[in-house]
């Protein structure tokens, strides 16, 4: 259920202001490119990721067929060739830890990457199987990041994850949620367990997270990753009977998808957005969010009145 | 899977609609010919199916129970557990829903030659419909002919013609051989609606019409009981 229309503004501004010099947002030179592509740090270690990832949900999930493992395959080298870094997938994903393995396979495992995956399943005990298998899929030598995936017995898994990363098999521990679901829960395990990032759904039209998520994962130092960007592409869909507003221009967007995308990242919580794509100038045109000027509040709300009124 | 309430069919869902079809198209391609042979079986089924009349036909029950056996034998192997599994985890599930349902017609209808049937038109009708319409209905809403579902080799004809089929059969309703195909209609379309399908009605309409002919038929055969009790007391 979206939340109200207005913006929580004494949450951004103090979030805001809490930022405070370390997490100004800081450019960096694009692989192969003379622009340069935003990043934001990650609180617990300060390494910095750009801020805008790649999904792999129901867009990678394409089984066996070899044209569509090679289309995914171009679609992640046009994510690494425009500067991108965070990849996510889950063992819920059907095929598309495979998928992505096959595409890093055919890239010769690209160094820039940042693989972020979950474990997925109700027994605790299974953890370490599933996430074996996950990364056998990958082809990854470890996982930079694992979460729980939507909280799943999340008590079982979490001391596994976090013995992995005292044993150096796994760089960053979270968990994850979608469609605003469990944020009691997830609360409670912000506060509780020292994580290093959230995934939440964030969008234009689903901001529940600002309430307190957001705020909380300043608190305490937590990166946050944001899925559903583009409401499974019906956001994109809706938005795209309509033209891009001149003022888009002011933020260096050149289409919708860029417009969403940096009303996400915009956020100063925010580390990152995954949208996913199967086409790679979708990717192209998603990982150019993370290029030119970002909103300020006022374009913020702007840019939530303005969605809303479509 | 705990917390199992937290998700819904849009959670559930992991593939696209173009993803969707070029599984069948992928296995169509892998398959062929067995869709002929398929359609042949189907076609000998329904030309094996007595008239009503007093004599029973045992060994054409028993023929067409042993065709559904097999094509159930097959989605359950060959579709479900190799090729759905690629793109989803329930597909391991699905395989043992159509491996029972090809248990159940074995045991009830070659086995124990409990299956006989007589042709009656609703039942009949639905069970063409699977046969032949359906192939043409998925042309129409925007698959390719290399992707169409097939009887005997694609889970939704094969539990549609079977739902057809056990509406022709003598006695009372097999209800308990209607559970695993009405179960997976449901299933297929609510995975079609979640992907916008325009084909989503077909199984969904075929199991409502299934169960309100099977549950016309329940009442009216215990009304006929009833009336046969009166009359004789």
């Amino acid at each position: 259920m979206p939340s109200p229309p207005t913006l929580n503004r004494r949450a951004l501004l103090s979030s805001l202001a809490a930022a405070g010099a370390a997490s100004i947002l800081r450019p960096l030179t694009a692989a192969g490119q003379s622009r340069t592509i935003l990043t934001r740090a990650i609180p617990s270690t300060g390494e910095r990721l750009p801020l805008v990832g790649l999904g792999s949900w129901i867009t990678f999930n394409v089984g066996d067929d070899v044209l569509a493992r090679d289309s995914c395959a171009q679609v992640i080298g046009a994510f690494f060739q425009e500067g991108g870094r965070v990849i996510d997938s889950s063992p819920m994903y059907g095929s598309s830890q495979e998928v992505i393995g096959y595409g890093l396979n055919k890239l010769g495992h690209p160094s820039q990457l940042f693989s972020a995956d979950k474990v997925w399943i109700s027994s605790g005990g299974r953890g370490p199987s599933q996430i074996e298998e996950s990364r056998r899929h990958w082809g990854v030598p470890r996982f930079d990041l694992l979460e729980v995936h939507n909280l799943m017995s999340w008590e079982e898994h979490l001391p596994t994850l976090f013995a992995m990363k005292k044993a150096g098999r796994v760089r960053y521990v979270g968990v994850t949620t979608s469609e605003g679901r469990r944020h009691d829960e997830m609360e409670k395990v912000m506060r509780s367990q020292p994580l290093d990032f959230v995934q939440v759904t964030y969008n234009v039209l689903d901001r529940q997270v600002e309430d307190r998520i957001l705020p909380l994962a300043r608190e305490r130092r937590i990166a946050v990753i944001c899925n559903r960007p583009f409401q499974q592409g019906a956001l994109i869909h809706q938005v795209a009977r309509s033209p891009l507003p001149s003022w888009a221009g002011e933020i260096d967007c050149k289409n919708w998808a860029q417009l969403l995308l940096k009303f996400i990242v915009s956020h100063p919580a925010v580390n990152c957005a995954i949208p996913a794509t199967s086409r790679a100038d979708h990717v192209r045109e998603n990982v150019g969010a993370s290029f030119g000027r970002l909103p300020d509040e006022a374009m913020r709300r702007r840019i939530v009145t303005h969605v809303q009124s479509l | 899977m705990s917390e199992w309430w937290t998700y819904t069919l849009a959670d559930i869902k992991s593939f696209s609609l173009q993803t969707y079809y070029r599984l069948f198209e992928l296995y169509n391609a892998a398959i062929w010919p067995a869709q002929i042979a398929a359609l042949v079986l189907g076609i000998g089924s329904g030309l094996h199916l007595p008239h009503r009349g007093p004599r029973r036909h045992t060994w054409r029950g028993r023929a067409i129970a042993a065709i559904l056996t097999g094509c159930w034998l097959w989605v359950a192997v060959v579709f479900h557990a190799h090729r759905y599994a690629t793109l989803t985890w329930s597909a391991r599930y699905y395989a043992w829903g159509f491996g029972l349902e090809a248990a159940l017609l074995l045991w009830a209808g070659v086995l124990r030659g409990r299956l006989m049937f007589e042709r009656r038109p609703a039942g009949l009708a639905i069970f063409l419909f699977a046969l032949l319409v359906q192939p043409l209905v998925g042309l129409l809403l925007g698959r390719t002919w290399r992707q169409v579902e097939i009887f005997g080799v694609a889970p939704d004809p094969t539990a549609i013609a079977t739902l057809g089929l056990l509406l022709l059969a003598t006695g009372r309703v097999r209800w308990e051989l209607m559970v695993v195909p009405l179960f997976w209609c449901t299933i297929s379309g609510a995975t079609l609606l979640s992907m916008k399908a325009p084909d989503a009605w077909i199984p969904l309409t075929a199991a409502a019409v299934v169960v309100l002919l099977a549950a016309w038929r329940t009442l009216g055969r215990r009304r006929g009981r009833a009336r046969r009790r009166d009359n004789t007391g």
